[in-house]
């Protein structure tokens, strides 16, 4: 599990673990069932509080992204999906804003905006083939 | 697990009402403090904030002109040996005799601690890459904090105690420190107390941070709170404005016209209706980075003398 943390963006740290761990699911990078590292080696890998650690499992559990199991450790719960899909779209969402901002500020009209993305998706079979 | 604001009986660290001057300047001013056991405490201050002249009360090498000071609840300046026992620290100045080898530098620092764990030494050594052969006027500036680090970590202290540790350092060897921070709350709960000008890694580390201006301690509290309290908001005005918007709770100011970045403390519901009652309206707001609010503080603290 890699995650990254800059502790300058003002995002408090807990919660950049949070939704890092949310995309890796969410991208299935993370699979239900796999387990992820316990509060104290996440936290000395990547040199952050282990309570910060904590805080963020915690709320990682109650959100139900994540489930422990007592005495064995933590894993992504199975029952993800529906709720991956939930945050699959929250994901493109923030994008699809992103996306539209910028068109906006480029003078590009929302019709050849969905052009391009079809264009796009088209190469991208393509060249996947 | 989770650590709040009210020390617990047993604090490793407690300061009530210290205060200190050198001839007629203030170096501490009413200073309070409590730092419960297992917590990474994060000492933040500009250059003369008074951050070592605390640290020297807590080591016993300045007693208490007004106010008193207890660490595992003893004065350190009448229990200098049981106080000192449990404490590791690296000095600002890093003063090693430098005429020393590291191996005997190690061994001579050894004859101190009963409690010297020989073994844990050995493995920092090795992975700190000192030489064992180097002499330590030879050792570069990275490789002193490391074997000043070496030498505080190594009889397991209950309370380790930095003065900017990372001070003038490249990043290797400061990420070197912050592990060693980290390592030492993960492996049985000990307290780290630690003083650093770079807010990154106070952010990063610490459970509880304190900012001290001028000898004054101007916030304190758990990282997630003096988090929570602060909010950068972005100020939008009907007309645009000649002056900065007055509000209460608001540290900093930035902008002008129509638009105004303040950084401010409170509840936000109670900051937003005032900022409505003064004709704006917020169009954008975060939270702000624990360098953002210092800045503010500081700027705010300025503003008010």
């Amino acid at each position: 599990m890699q995650i990254h943390i800059s502790p300058n963006d003002g995002v408090p740290i807990y919660l950049q673990i949070v939704k890092q761990v949310r995309y890796l699911v969410a991208s299935g990078r993370l699979s239900p069932g796999d387990e992820i590292p316990p509060i104290r080696v996440l936290a000395q890998q990547l040199v952050v509080n282990p309570n910060t650690v904590a805080r963020a499992y915690l709320e990682l559990e109650r959100a139900g992204v994540v489930t422990k199991r007592h005495g064995s450790g933590t894993y992504v719960s199975e029952a993800g999906s529906p709720l991956a899909r939930r945050e699959r779209l929250k994901i493109l969402t923030q994008r699809a804003d992103a996306l539209l901002a910028e068109a906006r500020h480029l003078d590009v009209e929302l019709d050849e905006v969905i052009k391009l993305l079809r264009e796009r998706q088209e190469v991208l079979t393509r060249t996947q083939k | 697990m989770k650590t709040d604001s009210s020390p617990p009986k047993d604090a490793a660290v407690e300061i009530r009402n210290l205060s200190r001057r050198f001839g007629a300047k203030p170096a501490l001013d009413d200073v309070i403090l409590a730092v419960g056991r297992g917590v990474v405490f994060g000492l933040v201050g500009e250059n003369g904030a008074g951050k070592t002249t605390l640290i020297k009360h807590l080591l016993g090498l300045l007693k208490a002109q007004s106010g008193s000071v207890r660490v595992f609840g003893l004065d350190p300046v009448t229990h200098p040996v049981e106080v000192l026992g449990r404490i590791g620290y690296l000095s600002e100045q890093r003063d090693l005799p430098l005429w020393m080898r590291v191996d005997e530098l190690l061994r001579y620092t050894r004859a101190f601690y009963p409690k010297w764990d020989a073994a844990y030494a050995e493995q920092l050594r090795d992975q700190f890459g000192l030489d064992p052969s180097a002499k330590v006027k030879n050792l570069s500036r990275g490789e002193c904090a490391k074997a000043g680090l070496l030498l505080a970590l190594a009889h397991r202290p209950d309370l380790l105690l930095l003065d900017e540790p990372s001070s003038g350092l490249d990043p290797v060897v400061r990420r070197d420190i912050l592990e060693a921070i980290i390592r030492t709350v993960v492996d049985e709960g000990r307290t780290v107390f630690f003083s650093s000008h770079l807010l990154d890694e106070i952010e990063r580390v610490s459970d509880q941070l304190a900012m001290m201006v001028n000898g004054r301690i101007v916030l304190s509290g758990s990282l997630d709170a003096v988090k929570d309290s602060h909010h950068r908001l972005t100020l939008r005005f009907e007309t645009p404005q000649t002056s900065p918007p007055a509000l209460a709770g608001v540290l900093s100011v930035n902008g002008g016209g129509r638009e105004w970045a303040v950084i401010c403390n409170g509840a936000l519901d109670e900051l937003k209706a005032a900022i409505e009652k003064a004709g704006a309206r917020v169009v954008d707001e975060g939270v702000p980075s624990l360098d953002e609010i210092f800045v503010a503080r500081v700027g705010a603290k300025s503003l008010n003398r």
